[in-house]
């Protein structure tokens, strides 16, 4: 969760996502345009990004394509706004319990 | 084309995540009450049922490679704007990584924009939320398996 945070705390990489966010799916050139700033230092915030697990890349052919993984804003909003962990572990210990009643 | 990837990292082995993502009782605990039914062949016919029945969405399993990769032709059939845009591909892909499992969905339609991705975009981060809090607990998954061998 911290690189989450630390990916999140810089201008710039919140900007990467909120263009991935407005079109998802894009190549690192995509992405270096309208940035006023090298393609290396765009590089090194997607790396960043992507050791936070907040973009995820898939290869297509010969490009390499950048997407928003919303999946840790997720995690992080459950683990403070999140009411229904207790539910849900509830939920399955009775879904264990019915299931190895009727193995028997 | 529209797509999304999403990527969660769940501490489980694949064989674990595999079962609870095949199995229609584990599926109603972490997708809003849904549940799939399918017999998780290759070419067999897929579907997607709300908490009542009734089919939600429909298609065909394309790829299955237990308990690596899984590859499913996904339509949506119960809003007619979204049924029009046709098919979509569905790929579970699960690695193993370190003392987890990395799990990506990618689900791509060959349309831009395309309302189906943008409804079931919103949806996914909420069932792996619930697919790995589940996963996560201490409490064993032996019920599930043997669930899913019954059925086969």
């Amino acid at each position: 969760m911290d690189a989450v945070f630390k990916a999140l705390a810089d201008p710039t990489r919140r900007r990467l996502l909120d263009r991935l966010q407005a079109r998802n799916g894009q190549t690192l050139s995509e992405l270096c345009e309208e940035m006023e700033m090298s393609r290396q230092a765009v590089t090194k915030h997607l790396v960043l990004l992507e050791e936070a697990n907040l973009v995820a890349t898939q290869w297509r052919g010969r490009e390499k394509l950048h997407f928003l993984n919303p999946v840790p804003i997720n995690e992080i909003a459950d683990r403070w706004i999140g009411k229904y962990e207790r539910h849900r572990v509830r939920a399955l210990a009775d879904l264990k319990r019915r299931l190895e009643r009727e193995d028997k | 084309m529209s797509s999304f990837v999403y990527v969660t990292y769940i501490r489980t082995t694949p064989e674990k995540l595999w079962a609870a993502l095949i199995s229609a009782e584990f599926q109603k605990q972490y997708w809003f009450g849904m549940y799939q039914e399918c017999d998780w062949k290759e070419g067999s016919p897929w579907k997607m049922c709300f908490p009542d029945g009734r089919v939600a969405d429909a298609g065909e399993v394309l790829e299955v490679d237990p308990p690596r990769r899984l590859v499913l032709k996904w339509r949506n059939e119960f809003r007619p704007e979204m049924k029009a845009e046709g098919h979509s591909r569905c790929v579970y892909e699960l690695e193993q990584a370190g003392d987890a499992v990395k799990f990506t969905v990618t689900h791509t339609i060959d349309r831009t924009p395309s309302k189906f991705i943008e409804a079931v975009s919103g949806g996914w981060p909420k069932v792996l939320a619930g697919l790995k809090s589940y996963l996560e607990t201490d409490i064993p998954l032996k019920g599930i398996h043997e669930t899913c061998q019954a059925r086969e």
